[in-house]
């Protein structure tokens, strides 16, 4: 566990000295600030509009920030020729990987309390509330949907050749099932076979990101509190998914050749 | 000499564009809406989505999809709801989602929104004291009118909900602006006659306005007229109960008269004019009746 988390600090470490978080940060923050400025028939109390872009541009930053720190981890180690001498540590590749990912995962963490925080205070400015707890429920939901997507990429930069090529194809599946997720079980009813047993199958497999991620309407629209059973089971489901890709990811990295 | 050509070639090209250019320049001074510039003819589809987005906020979220059941959304609700609107509504409001389709989709829903509410009637937590909060469906109807300014029912619907607002100036506002991009207007007109009489009480402009969306109404073909004669008919009636109220009780029976030829209860608007006969009758010297101009 030592070596998993020294892995996972040098990642976090990598983080805050890259400028992607503070520039989406800032580009967030810039956005929202303007948008808010904009007079609606002089009143001052409209709220809603500012929470939804706020959180749509929350997600977009926080994806970007996920699959582009990820996709870059083992490949960069390998140009650096780095990945050798800590394999000829007393590193397994099992450690090497969960390391990744935990570094990776955390680092999602930071960045999304950073994001919450300024959301809470943008809203809090206008509606004179602190949800906390529904905040909390989304921001943590949202924190495990990020968990899936760097297990996602990160056997998607042991199975493509180079990460730009990797995180544009994990861009793509997220962003479509974060848009059409729910609706594919509509679509295949309305098919016929065998096309309507494709996409079942697609729907059944894939793990439904778009779920906490339409927790957005609850928070913009001051709906209460999920119930925590049902955080407790979804997050569960995201968890499953997180470890069958990272299991993949040691299977398919223990027969990869790294010289 | 290449150098020499090819600077007398670009001269050339130069004085053959300048004057088209310059008249390009003209036109699009033309429209000084930014989103028209930008966007051309295709804004009026963002505007309708915008429009509808205003809708979805009034639900708080809960709206449907193009893969849901949306007969009880075709008129949106936030236009059906000021009574001056044909609404082809019909079907379930509560159940356009259906019956879960799998477990995943019956899971989801606990994620979403799941109820039908409207925001001035309490919103997802019912409390009436928060009906206010009907204010945040303005910015998407305030974007959806400046994209598409010929709609005119996205002026009355705002102006609708910020006099419910008690922001009756930006009211004005909106519909004066409705009527530059829309002159002939009734709706609009019959929009700021509300206005004037329920919210500035000042009967004899709401009168005026309104006898001018009468004329706007009866200047159309009687094909529009028979596709809009809900708004004819909130008209004269508004009309007649204004001249109750202020006592000239013949003009009221007039109006009414003219409100019985479209009324969907013609009943209930004879038991008004019924009453006001007879107290026309108990009354000495009656005025002369005025015909509608």
């Amino acid at each position: 566990m030592k070596n998993i988390f020294a892995v996972a600090g040098v990642v976090i470490k990598e983080l805050y000295r890259r400028k992607d978080f503070y520039v989406l940060f800032i580009l967030t923050v810039l956005v929202c600030l303007i948008m808010g400025s904009v007079n609606i028939f002089n009143d001052k109390q409209i709220v809603r509009y500012l929470k939804e872009l706020c959180l749509l541009l929350i997600w977009i930053s926080s994806l970007v920030i996920a699959i582009t720190t990820t996709a870059r981890q083992i490949p960069a180690e390998r140009e650096q020729r780095t990945l050798l001498p800590l394999l000829a540590k007393p590193l397994t590749r099992t450690q090497l990987i969960f390391g990744k990912f935990l570094g990776c995962w955390i680092a999602c963490g930071l960045v999304l309390i950073c994001f919450y925080v300024f959301f809470g205070a943008l809203a809090a400015s206008r509606d004179h509330a602190w949800p906390l707890l529904n905040y909390f429920q989304a921001a943590f939901l949202h924190w495990i949907v990020l968990g899936v997507v760097v297990a996602l990429t990160l056997l998607g930069s042991l199975v493509f050749a180079a990460p730009s090529s990797n995180s544009t194809i994990c861009f793509v599946i997220v962003a479509t099932i974060l848009c059409v997720g729910r609706y594919l079980d509509a679509v295949a009813l309305a098919q016929t076979e065998p096309f309507r047993s494709i996409i079942y199958a697609f729907y059944f497999a894939i793990p439904h990101l778009e779920i906490p991620f339409e927790m957005r309407n609850l928070i913009v629209h001051d709906w209460p509190l999920i119930g925590w059973n049902f955080i407790g089971l979804d997050t569960i489901y995201m968890l499953a998914y997180a470890a069958a890709f990272l299991v993949a990811a040691c299977l398919v990295f223990r027969h990869k050749a790294v010289n | 000499m290449t150098l020499l050509a090819l600077l007398i070639f670009c001269f050339g090209i130069a004085a053959n564009l300048q004057p088209r250019f310059q008249a390009l320049e003209n036109t699009r001074r033309q429209s000084d809406n930014f989103f028209n510039l930008l966007l051309g003819d295709s804004s009026r589809m963002f505007a309708n989505s915008f429009y509808v987005k205003a809708d979805e906020y009034y639900h708080s979220g809960f709206y449907p999809t193009i893969f849901d059941n949306n007969e009880a959304f075709e008129t949106p609700h936030i236009a059906e709801d000021t009574g001056a609107v044909n609404s082809k509504n019909h079907g379930e409001e509560e159940n356009f989602m259906g019956p879960p389709r799998d477990w995943i989709d019956a899971f989801g829903r606990n994620f979403i929104p799941n109820r039908h509410t409207h925001l001035d009637e309490g919103g997802p937590t019912d409390d009436l004291s928060t009906s206010d909060k009907v204010r945040e469906i303005l910015p998407w109807l305030k974007l959806s009118a400046e994209l598409d300014p010929d709609n005119i029912q996205t002026y009355t619907v705002t102006a609708y909900w910020l006099r419910r607002l008690h922001n009756d100036k930006e009211a004005n506002r909106v519909l004066l602006e409705g009527l530059r991009n829309n002159p002939d207007s009734y709706e609009i007109l019959f929009e700021l006659g509300r206005l004037y009489y329920e919210s500035y009480h000042d009967t004899d402009r709401a009168r005026n306005v309104w006898e001018l969306a009468v004329r706007k109404w009866l200047a159309l073909d009687p094909q529009t007229q028979k596709d809009n004669k809900l708004i004819f008919d909130k008209i004269t009636t508004h009309l007649g109960e204004l001249e109750k109220n202020a006592g000239n009780l013949p003009k009221a029976v007039n109006w009414l008269k003219a409100a019985q030829t479209v009324s969907l209860d013609p009943g209930s608007l004879q038991k008004q004019i019924d009453e006001m006969e007879a107290k026309m009758a108990a009354q000495p010297s009656p005025a002369p009746t005025n015909s509608i101009p």
